[in-house]
């Protein structure tokens, strides 16, 4: 158990200097790498936590596809760095006086009845045989199917407004119109026009 | 021994660090849609010790929802910020006034 406890010591420490790394580094992309190192640690977390799945779904849906895109999106628009970060420290001092202040609460709040023997906190083992997959896709496509399939056409809205967010119209672009190809007649293309046979001169 | 009360606190430093990643950072949107995506990883953080501690799995399908949720805020959030740049060359949030609010 003590392994256990330096183990996830570590993995915190590197998981809030990370999230650290993305809220004060001056570079976007430096942000954007912190931000995956920060996944990827809390991912080893809820696999210390035994919510093996997540983990996994964690880092394959957030930092190999969320995180591509934020880097794609920050390598495309080349924002000017200098012009955004100007001016940024005015409220600096009171923002971290007044997040000392919260976290201070915060953590009073939760070891507040810790020493309680009834309410405990600790994690019971889980049972044997225990598998974290299964147990959550029994619930997930049998008492939540519903919600399983509303959050599927969330998906596919944010397809759609994205596309058509992101899609323009751009002017002197040569495209077919289709309706118009159809839509013609012979007499519109061809001109018949009657003329005497010339003569040999 | 690592109990529920670590990983709320954690959880807790988490979502305060975020809060502030977003007030010295509120000229930058991207600086601020990735605060957010820290703040959802806070609060997952609170769901999974729970679920853990109460051993009940619908606190894990929560997540799995605010997952879903998050990575198509992410994506509407990346779409908005690209078509903003494209207009006005920047993406100051103080430069957005057009609507006198």
């Amino acid at each position: 158990m003590l392994f256990h406890s330096i183990l996830f010591y570590a993995f915190s420490l590197v998981l809030l200097g990370a999230a650290c790394g993305v809220v004060f580094s001056k570079n976007p992309i430096h942000s954007i790498m912190f931000l995956v190192l920060t996944f990827f640690q809390a991912a080893i977390l809820w696999l210390m936590a035994e919510a093996e799945f997540l983990a996994i779904v964690l880092v394959l849906v957030y930092v190999g596809a969320v995180m591509v895109l934020f880097l794609f999106v920050v390598m495309m628009l080349e924002v000017d760095i200098e012009a955004v970060k100007k001016g940024m420290s005015r409220y600096t001092a009171p923002a971290l006086a007044i997040a000392a202040l919260m976290t201070f609460e915060l953590i009073n709040l939760i070891w507040l009845r810790s020493s309680d023997e009834e309410v405990g906190g600790n994690f019971q083992p889980l049972p044997e045989g225990y598998d974290n997959t299964k147990a959550l896709g029994e619930v997930l496509y049998t008492e939540h199917v519903y919600a399983f399939e509303i959050a599927a056409v969330v998906l596919l809205l944010a397809i759609v407004a994205a596309i058509t967010l992101t899609m323009r119209k751009r002017p002197n672009l040569k495209v077919q119109d289709i309706s118009a190809q159809v839509a013609v007649q012979a007499k519109d293309r061809v001109r018949i026009v009657k003329m005497d046979a010339e003569e040999k001169s | 021994m690592i109990g529920l009360q670590h990983y709320l606190t954690l959880s807790a430093m988490l979502f305060v660090l975020s809060i502030i990643g977003i007030v010295i950072n509120r000229r930058n949107l991207i600086l601020i849609l990735m605060c957010i995506e820290l703040m959802l990883l806070a609060v997952n953080f609170n769901f999974i010790a729970f679920s853990r501690y109460l051993g009940d799995e619908l606190g894990q399908v929560f997540v799995f929802f605010i997952l879903t949720v998050a990575a198509a805020e992410a994506a509407i959030g990346l779409a908005i910020l690209v078509v903003l740049f494209r207009n006005k060359r920047s993406i100051n949030v103080q430069e957005l006034n057009e609507m006198k609010g």
